[in-house]
């Protein structure tokens, strides 16, 4: 098992490092370079001595390996360098925000599995009743449904429904309280953003949960159970379940990419400062270095997402070998 | 007696069914899929045909008509500039789609031929191809799709290449398991032994019989590019105003109205469902028909 884990962890590496190649080409890409953008962006005449002065601070006058090098030493330290925008440390930045992000993510999560795991449920074990087609329809929708807009009509409904019932409209809060400070007042502001990131979430892992647990009940060892005379509900939860959930467990783990693009934009709905919005703002004013940090915070999450989900998959299932 | 090319054409037209026999047959055995396949064909014509259905000019301002909900005039209310709101998203239809098949048709056609291409040649190639991918993949789509428009900026052509991007190594991924099935099969080698170019190979030989996987991913592209284009133009980030877009139309006016007119916030996403959930039920139904292997997903 440590074999595996470590195993998998040095696999993250290359891809990380082919990641970091891939950020910091791309950003050279650009005709020019990032500080004539970024003045040309703003418009108007600019200094020839300030576009130096900006090259010098970006340090992209320097050789392209020795760019290179920096960044990844820079990487390794968890050092971004400055935002081009505001001018704070990049950690700095982006460690404000964390926590909220997180929060919404981790909630909307929970919410998916909660919801999804029982809907699946009943919608195999009830398959082609009307439970199953209602089912099937929700999590059709939620596959379809842009999380934005699903937070666009959830605050309509939290709009039009407080001021029908309490005669006020009320919005929910923007700006953030940690849930140890203030649980309730954290709670509702995190929750909407994350039910309108989870609904697709839990929309395609009760597709999963549905289909897996359709096929394990179709095992033989669901059927012994069943000949023995054990308890149907028993058969479920103990025999069916347990061995469906593998498939959701991957699932939930390459839904997570999805779960990121969703947080990006439900921030921008409900106007929260995030990581998300974050990363919308520094794409809006060229702020380079932010992107770039911000992306390669993300591919790092995101891997540690899927390690985490590949480990967990192993210790679950004991036919899969460590190789 | 000879049998001429057209005694054997005229067999097969009589063999084959008629074309209300067949959609009938597809209507009974896949209705979803026969209900999104109308689906689809309204979006397009509605798409095609955009200036001949459209009730009014979706890009002009008419500030007597603003906020007008929807009545018999305006079918679906005007939004905060006086425009009607049923014409603009007639209008988008035709953005969405246009994004939409191009980001997924380029996507999958390069992924296709990556895909084949990476199977075909093996060994080292191949490893190394996939490594690559790999690093790709290691960025969710929007992540990827913001990263390239903070590059090369906004407007429709920039939202194709940043969607487009973030689509290839998904489709290559697929192409390249099947394309190492079909690289087994004798005819390759026999196409290798008359000497044919390895190009001639790739494109002629193998390409086509990974359609399956091709016109699968292409389907699923076209609900994920529409989704897509409608969150990063919903963001500022992807096609921008006048231009009539769906999830343009969602910003700006669409929280800030949502009192007074919540019609504006309601219809363009209604719009954009509708369209992904066709394009998706329509991927659905082409891949249980094509492939039931694939079914599990």
């Amino acid at each position: 098992m440590y074999r595996y884990i470590i195993k998998r962890l040095l696999l993250v590496i290359p891809t990380l490092l082919g990641a970091a190649l891939l950020v910091f080409t791309l950003l050279r890409l650009i005709p020019g370079d990032i500080c004539e953008l970024r003045m040309a962006g703003s418009g108007g005449y600019f200094e020839e001595s300030a576009i130096q002065t900006c090259r010098h601070e970006m340090g992209v006058d320097k050789p392209k390996l020795v760019q290179f090098g920096h960044f990844l030493w820079g990487i390794a330290r968890f050092d971004f360098g400055n935002s081009m925008w505001t001018g704070q440390p990049i950690v700095s930045e982006i460690s404000r925000r964390f926590q909220l992000s997180m929060e919404i993510a981790i909630l909307a999560t929970i919410v998916a599995i909660l919801v999804s795991v029982p809907l699946g449920t009943i919608s195999a074990v009830k398959q082609n009743t009307w439970i199953d087609y209602v089912v099937r329809a929700i999590s059709i929708a939620g596959i379809a449904m842009p999380s934005f807009w699903l937070g666009i009509l959830i605050i309509l409904a939290l709009l039009i429904g407080s001021q029908h019932f309490f005669g006020a409209p009320w919005m929910p809060p923007i700006t953030y309280r940690p849930i140890w400070v203030d649980p309730l007042y954290n709670l509702s502001l995190v929750i909407w953003p994350a039910i309108a990131t989870g609904y697709r979430y839990s929309a395609v892992a009760t597709r999963m949960t549905r289909s897996a647990l359709l096929e394990v009940l179709r095992e033989d060892y669901v059927r012994t159970a069943r000949a023995k005379g054990l308890w149907e509900k028993l058969i479920i939860r103990r025999h069916a379940l347990k061995n469906a959930m593998l498939p959701v467990i991957t699932v939930i783990g390459i839904e997570f990419a999805f779960l990121i693009g969703g947080l990006v934009v439900t921030e921008q709905v409900f106007n929260l400062n995030g990581l998300g919005k974050l990363f919308v703002e520094s794409v809006t004013n060229n702020d380079y270095a932010m992107t770039q940090a911000l992306v390669m915070l993300v591919v790092m999450i995101f891997l540690l997402v899927n390690l985490l989900v590949d480990v967990l998959y192993a210790w679950l299932d004991p036919r899969i070998r460590y190789r | 007696m000879a049998v001429t090319s057209a005694d054997i054409e005229a067999q097969l037209a009589a063999a084959r069914p008629s074309l209300g026999k067949a959609s009938l047959a597809l209507i009974r055995q896949q209705p979803l899929g026969a209900v999104s396949a109308l689906l689809v064909i309204v979006m397009i014509l509605m798409a095609l045909f955009a200036p001949q259905i459209a009730p009014y000019d979706p890009i002009n301002n008419h500030y007597e008509f603003m906020q007008m909900p929807p009545s018999a005039k305006f079918w679906l209310g005007t939004d905060q500039f006086g425009r009607d709101i049923l014409s603009r998203i007639i209008w988008g239809a035709r953005t969405a789609l246009f994004i939409g098949f191009s980001c997924a048709f380029i996507g999958s056609k390069v992924g296709l031929i990556l895909g084949v291409t990476s199977a075909y040649f093996g060994g080292w190639f191949d490893l190394l191809f996939q490594r690559v991918m790999d690093v790709f993949l290691a960025f969710p789509l929007i992540i990827m799709a913001l990263a390239v428009v903070a590059i090369f900026g906004t407007g429709a052509q920039n939202v194709i290449v940043a969607i487009t991007i973030p689509l290839i190594p998904r489709c290559a991924r697929v192409v390249r398991s099947n394309a190492l099935a079909i690289r087994e099969i004798p005819y390759v080698d026999a196409a290798r032994a008359l000497g044919f170019s390895h190009m001639r190979i790739i494109l002629r030989h193998m390409a086509p019989n990974c359609m399956a996987p091709f016109l699968i991913m292409l389907t699923t592209f076209l609900g994920q590019a529409i989704l897509l284009e409608a969150a990063l133009s919903y963001l500022g980030l992807g096609v921008q105003e006048p231009t009539p877009a769906w999830g343009l139309m969602l910003q700006g006016g669409a929280e800030e109205y949502a009192e007074t007119a919540p019609w504006i916030a309601v219809f363009p996403g209604l719009a954009i469902t509708l369209a992904v959930f066709a394009f998706n039920l329509f991927g659905d139904s082409l891949r249980d028909t094509l492939d039931p292997k694939l079914r599990s997903r």
